[in-house]
Order: C-alpha cells, then structure tokens, then sequence
C-alpha cells in the first residue's frame, strides 16, 4: 500500500501538478492514464525519490522509502542507456539482485538460477548470452521486466512496459502481474492503451497536471473523466458504443 | 634484437631500470583497471581534468614537504567536487564546467610549481621521469595499486551498476554519490601514480587507449578490465624499452605504444569488423543466431 500526501512537484517554476494526493492499494493493478505532459512519469519518480520534490511525502504502509526502497521494482518509460556497455542479457537481469545481496556480497549460484527463470518468464531464455544492443527493443524492454521480476519486490511500478512489445509478450507479462496482485502485491502500471484500461487493471489513476478521479475502474472509467483528462472527442469515440447501447 | 639483449643484461644490473619496471607494470594495471570504468561511464574528460587538477596539490607537496599522494589527493577531489558543485547549481553542462575547472587548477598548479621547484622538475611532472622513482615511489605505488584491486574487487556490483544504470542503483537504494566519489579519489591516486611513468599530460592516455583497445574485443567487462591492465602491463613495459634503448621519453614511448595496440585493435577486432573478411563473419554469425531464434520460438 503506498500514499502520496500534498506532492508538488516543479521543473521550472511552473509546477507539474500541486498538492496531489493519491492513493495505491496492495493486491490491486492501478493503472495510470493521462495526456502525454500529464505528469505520470514525474509522478512516479517523485514517489520513488529519483527527482527533487517542492513539498509532499510518499508512506508505504507506514514506513519511509528508504525502509522499503529494495522492495520496490521500477521499469522504466525510456531508459538512454550505453547499449554498448559490455553486459549480456543473463548479467543485466542479474543486475536486479544487487538491492537485497547489499554491498560487499557477489551473486551465486542462486541468483544466477533466478535470473534464468525470470529470463524464460518472459520467453527469452535462448537470449541469456547475447550482447545488449544485439536485442530488439520490444526484446530489450522484456528483458528489462525480466529484471524487475528478480528484484521479488512487493511494489512494482512499470512506465509503459508494453511500448513496442508485441500482443504475445504483452499477454505474457500481463499474466505474471496477475499473479503477483493475487500475491498481494502493490502493481502501478502507467499505460497509453485506453481500450485495454477495463481489461488490465483493478484500479485507476486519471491525471492531467494533478489528479482527475481515482478509484475502481468501473467507477473512473467513464466518459466524463476521460474528457476532462484528454478530449470530448475521445470521450466520444471511446464511449460512444457502450452509451448507444444503453442509451 | 642486439638491443633487446642490452636491456635484459641492464635490467640485470641496474636498480633503477628494475625499479622503473616494477613501477611501470604496477601502472600500467591501476589505469588500466580504473581506466575501463573511465571509459564506460563516458568519463574521459574528467579523468584528463583530475589528471591535470592535481598540478596545484604537487607544488603545494613539494613546498610543505609532504608526500605527494596526499597534496595531490587533496586537490583532485577538491576539483571533482567543484566540478559537480558548478554543474549542479547552475544552467552550465559538465563538459563545460570540468573545463572551466580543470583550466584554472592547471594555471594555478603552474604557477605554484615555478615558486616551489626548478624548471627540470616542472619538465618531469609533465612528461614523467620513469628512470628516477625512489624506494618510497616504489612503495607508495604498491599501496595504490592494492587500493585500487581492493576497490573494483570489492565493488565491482556497484561500479558496474552504476556506470551501466544509475537510475537503477538510485531506485534500490544505492548511494551512487558515494560510489561516484570514491572513484574520483582512487582516480586521483592513480593519476598521481601514473605521473612518474608518463606525466600529467599524458596521464589520460593511460587511463583510456588500453580500456578502449580492451573494449573493442569482448562483451564482458571481467574480460575487459583483466585485457585492459594487460594491454596497460604491455605498453608499460615495451615503452620502457624504447624509452631505455632509443633515449625517448619514457611518457611518451609507452603512450605511443598504446596508440599502436589500440591501431592494431581497431583494424582487426571483431566488434570494429574494419575488414570485409570479419564483416563477412558477422553477417554469418547473426543470420546463424537468427535461425537458431526461430527453432527456439
Ligand atoms: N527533466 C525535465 N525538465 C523539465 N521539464 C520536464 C522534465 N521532465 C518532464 N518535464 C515536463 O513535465 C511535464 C510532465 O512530464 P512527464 O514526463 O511526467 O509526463 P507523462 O505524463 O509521463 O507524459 P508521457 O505520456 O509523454 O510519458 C511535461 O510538461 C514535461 O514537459
Ligand atoms: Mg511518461
């Protein structure tokens, strides 16, 4: 369970958003939605400490980030890493361990083993030797959710894991975080597919530049706040069939 | 081949050769080693300006009369830190900001020297005097380099991790700061190190052509810090052996001899298929790991 209380947060002078509050339960799939420049990414990265914050706290079921920090497993919307870097697919995943092995402690046999097993989840265990840049990106991005597999967290949030991934992967993957919700983990999944929101998630988060509605989807999943949030068009569109079937 | 005998038969007699060789291997590992991290973490820049940054922390050895290694230290962490500080607390970027650092510690270095030493001391802290290290040289060395096997041994989780991902590492709870600072150190001590063998100026060199030649040939960054010092250990020694044989400058002979492996490397190691021939291989290989990928799917 995760609460944010009164967060601003600003780049410039003009804040992202001011004074959110929100919500994220435990055993519950959140999805994410906005406009692009909501601030859903800004709002991730608020929460889990990576961006300076003008006011606000973040509580994980009454503890403090740091106290959870390595419980927490993060993908990223758009990594610019080095795929140059000399690491192959199998050591990358094993990256994912180095939080609870701490300093000083190198990964073993186990940690080796685990990395494999994440790797097949994701249907790439023929890939563990591989050079990074020799990888497609949809590849590369499971790869990345192979990694955050590992990391056997209890919060996971992933920015748009399913960009350029395609529908097989994206089924698999979405089967594994069933499978953690129903572990009772806490799973925060920022998404761009409106039609997949009712299928995916429990929960959602409507954000453009502050919160517009939270709660179970069937509750904000709807026509009026899709609208406040992007457009009446899309409303219109998205909504459209449901509302002449009733109607 | 006369000449390779000559210097075996000197190496044999004369202390101060064995004590330039035992010096230059031992440099030629820490820059290779430090190095590799260097280079992968998109660093060049900063290693040349820490090199050049510790000018100011000779003199000021010199004239308190103070091992060179703390002077030195003291002021390439003070450079590292200033520039983060600038980088971070304003609009400049940190290419600009290592230079406009970097620049004036090596004017200040300058002028301190000329008040402290002679212009030939100048010329050996700048192009490096390998065939005069002392006993203590030797043994401040030693501890540099067990320092420096010592840290990449012992964090090599977290120099990987966050010369690879640092976000990552800031999300689990890394302190990447630490990590980031802890290195500009041992880097200091290791540039402090290689100025005996090669100078300030070229101290760069050293720390960047073997990382780079190591990393034109593998895929794994154990194999590259291990080919690295070697390539380091290598350019060491036969640059000695110019610099003892044709009278050159030892700096400048072992960089040159870098320069020529990273050459050889560039035209013939896989990762750079400079040939048709290893293009062609390439092109093998991957239409082989293709087929192998859709048997597998
Ligand atoms: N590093 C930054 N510096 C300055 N402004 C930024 C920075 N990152 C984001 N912004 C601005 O903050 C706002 C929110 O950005 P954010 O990345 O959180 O949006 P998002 O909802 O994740 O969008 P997208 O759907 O495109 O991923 C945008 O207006 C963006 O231009
Ligand atoms: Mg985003």
């Amino acid at each position: 369970m995760l609460t944010v209380k009164n967060l601003t947060v600003a780049y410039a002078d003009t804040p992202v958003f001011a004074d959110v509050a929100v919500h994220f339960n435990a055993g519950k799939i959140t999805g994410i939605i906005g406009p692009n420049g909501a601030g859903k990414s800004t709002l991730i990265k608020a929460i889990l400490g990576l961006i300076k914050v003008q006011s606000g706290a973040v509580d994980f079921s009454g503890k403090t980030l740091k106290e959870v920090q390595q419980a927490i497993a993060y993908v990223e919307q758009r990594k610019d890493l080095d795929l140059t870097f000399p690491i192959n697919v199998l050591d990358l995943v094993l990256t994912g361990t180095y939080g609870r092995l701490g300093l000083l402690k190198s990964p073993g046999k186990k940690e080796r083993q685990a990395a494999y097993d994440a790797l097949e989840q994701v249907g790439l265990e023929a890939f563990t030797k591989r050079q990074i840049s020799q990888l497609s990106g949809g590849q590369l991005q499971r790869v990345f959710v192979a990694r955050a597999i590992v990391q056997q967290a209890d919060i996971m949030i992933l920015d748009e894991p399913f960009v350029g991934i395609d529908m097989k992967s994206e089924q698999e993957i979405m089967t594994i975080l069933n499978q953690w919700r129903d572990a009772g983990k806490t799973l925060i999944v920022v998404h761009h597919d409106l039609n997949k929101v009712s299928n995916y998630f429990d929960e959602l988060v409507v954000m453009n530049h502050g919160i517009i509605a939270e709660g179970p989807v069937e509750e904000v999943y709807t026509a009026r706040n899709i609208e406040r949030a992007f457009s009446a068009d899309l409303s219109n569109v998205l909504f459209a069939t449901k509302e002449g079937a009733s109607a | 081949m006369n000449s390779l005998i000559e210097f075996f038969n000197a190496l044999g007699k004369y202390d101060f050769l064995q004590s330039a060789l035992v010096t230059a291997i031992m440099v030629g590992i820490m820059s290779g080693l430090i190095g590799s991290f260097i280079i992968l973490r998109g660093m060049s820049l900063m290693g040349d300006a820490i090199s050049h940054a510790v000018l100011p922390g000779v003199a000021v050895a010199y004239m308190l009369g103070v091992n060179v290694m703390i002077g030195a230290s003291v002021f390439g962490i003070i450079a590292a830190l200033l520039i983060g500080f600038v980088a971070a607390n304003s609009k400049i970027k940190t290419d600009t900001s290592i230079g406009v650092v970097f620049s004036a510690f090596y004017a200040l270095g300058f002028i301190l020297i000329s008040m402290a030493e002679s212009a030939t001391n100048l010329h050996h802290i700048l192009f490096g005097n390998i065939l005069a290290v002392s006993d203590s040289d030797i043994m401040t060395t030693a501890i540099v380099l067990g320092i420096v096997v010592m840290f990449v041994v012992l964090f090599y989780k977290e120099l990987l991790i966050t010369s690879f991902d640092n976000t990552f590492a800031k999300t689990y709870g890394l302190n990447t700061t630490a990590i980031h600072y802890a290195l500009m150190l041992v880097l200091t001590l290791v540039t402090v190190s290689a100025l005996q063998t090669v100078g300030i100026i070229l101290v760069v060199a050293m720390l960047i052509t073997p990382a780079a030649t190591a990393f034109l040939w593998t895929d794994r960054l154990e194999t590259m810090l291990v080919m690295s010092a070697s390539v380091g250990v290598i350019s060491s020694i036969t640059g000695l052996y110019f610099s003892f044989t044709l009278n050159w400058a030892s700096g400048p002979a072992i960089v040159l001899v870098a320069a020529v492996l990273f050459a050889i490397s560039f035209i013939f190691s896989p990762k750079q298929a400079f040939f048709s021939f290893s293009k062609r291989q390439r092109t093998k290989e991957a239409a082989a790991t293709q087929t192998a990928e859709e048997i597998v799917r």
